[in-house]
């Protein structure tokens, strides 16, 4: 099993390695669109702002790598940031163009505090995950909510998650091993 | 609103974990790796890690303790002392942090907070506010930085601070309880999480404090003890608060 973490500047890569190197399978950051397209599974992390991410995307090729994997059936995983720019706009930074791998824009979260920090349940999954964030999904594709926030959107073979779950402790790491057990 | 989060903070120097009582005396108490993993299991919600040195041969042993934590943790953590520039907080981000807190640095050249967000995500940036008789100190307590408070927590949030980590150095280690005045005035005057420091003593402290901020430091309450913060959970839960199942 070989898990591709994309490395474009705007992720904490070294955490979602770990996390699935603690899971027991071969994980490796990089900037390498081929890689990415020959992996078991891909990891679009992100943390950061939408306008600079999305150019760190498009300065490696890996848009394009992301869009022609998921076309083809690969499975993606998308973590915080990485489930806002698979969306098809996203409304920080005076609007940045999306992935378009799922329907819908990340829109400015209106919650009493904003970043939204902390561990909040996720529904249907029951369990308690790590969020940071200022912006959230608005899609038809939502299959998880949390406090009616979009926790997880899911399109063809492309899973996101609004949560980290590198960060979520014993709870994150059963959700990895469950992405990886879909594979 | 997520959960409220109780945040073990270790103070370290030289690699090594410190404490102290009102910012002076300081004792050493543990390694930090091994303290950060027993606050995890006892479920701690996040680490804070201050360098409360920060001296320029101490950035590497920092960098390295940081990538150590983030080897064996899988709970968010945030690094600071002595982060001056974006290079000082990227290198921190790169090394497995998850976020840095600027204080000193940020009073000196209020501009910092806001090249820090632009350029890591205001979710990264935790700005540190020393406060005493509703006034701000610098450098870790010692000097008057002439601002008001809630001003400067204003101004921060403006500059896109994506949290405020607010220190009462009047009850710093004192074990009285947290200073609920200015915990109040600041989490009404912004909208980003304000996380409570400086003076917990009892879980009934705890509770008072979450009632305002959405966060607690905990520094003395449990540095000598780990395994207080399991009780500690336990007593909050009977009191009502409301925290995640670490299980």
């Amino acid at each position: 099993m070989k898990v591709a973490v994309c490395e474009y500047g705007a992720g904490n890569v070294r955490s979602v390695v770990t996390a699935f190197e603690r899971l027991g399978v071969s994980a490796r950051a990089t900037t390498s669109p081929a890689e990415v397209a020959a992996a078991d599974l891909a990891v679009l992390p992100g943390v950061g702002c939408s306008g600079s991410a999305m150019e760190g995307l498009r300065t490696h090729g890996l848009d394009v790598a992301l869009q022609e994997r998921v076309a083809a059936g690969g499975a993606t995983l998308g973590i915080c940031l990485g489930l806002q720019l698979a969306l098809d706009e996203s409304e920080e930074d005076g609007g940045v163009s999306g992935l378009g791998i799922i329907p819908g824009r990340a829109v400015r979260l209106r919650t009493e505090r904003v970043p939204r920090i902390g561990w909040a349940e996720v529904e249907p999954d029951g369990n308690a995950y790590y969020f940071a964030h200022s912006y959230a999904a608005e899609t038809p594709a939502a299959v998880s909510r949390s406090e009616g926030i979009v926790a997880a959107a899911e399109s063809g073979s492309f899973l996101g998650v609004q949560f980290h779950p590198e960060k979520s402790g014993e709870a994150g790491a059963r959700f990895l091993a469950r992405c990886l057990s879909r594979v | 609103m997520p959960l409220p989060r109780l945040i073990p903070c270790l103070d370290v120097a030289g690699g090594r974990v410190v404490k102290g009582v009102r910012f002076q005396g300081l004792t050493e108490v543990g390694d930090p790796v091994e303290l950060a993993a027993a606050y995890s299991n006892a479920g701690a919600d996040e680490l804070v890690f201050l360098d409360i040195e920060a001296t320029l041969e101490g950035r590497g042993l920092l960098e390295e303790l940081v990538a150590r934590v983030a080897d064996r943790l899988a709970i968010p953590f945030t690094v600071g002392g002595g982060v001056r520039d974006v290079r000082d907080a990227q290198a921190l981000l790169e090394a497995g942090a998850d976020k840095v807190t600027v204080n000193s640095a940020a009073l000196a050249r209020p501009a910092l907070v806001s090249e820090l967000a632009a350029r890591l995500g205001a979710q990264a940036v935790v700005v540190a506010i020393d406060a005493a008789g509703g006034e701000v100190y610098t450098r870790a307590g010692t000097e008057r930085a002439r601002r008001d408070v809630v001003a400067w927590a204003r101004e921060v949030e403006q500059r896109g601070a994506g949290e405020i980590l607010l220190t009462s150095i009047d009850t710093d280690g004192t074990r009285e309880g947290y200073d609920l005045e200015v915990t109040r005035a600041v989490a009404d005057a912004v909208s980003v999480p304000v996380i409570a420091s400086g003076g917990a003593g009892s879980a009934r402290h705890v509770a008072e404090a979450l009632e305002i901020a959405q966060a607690a430091l905990l520094a003395s309450i449990v540095h000598e003890n780990p395994a207080r913060l399991t009780s500690l959970r336990e007593e909050l839960r009977e009191l009502g608060v409301p925290l995640r199942n670490a299980a």
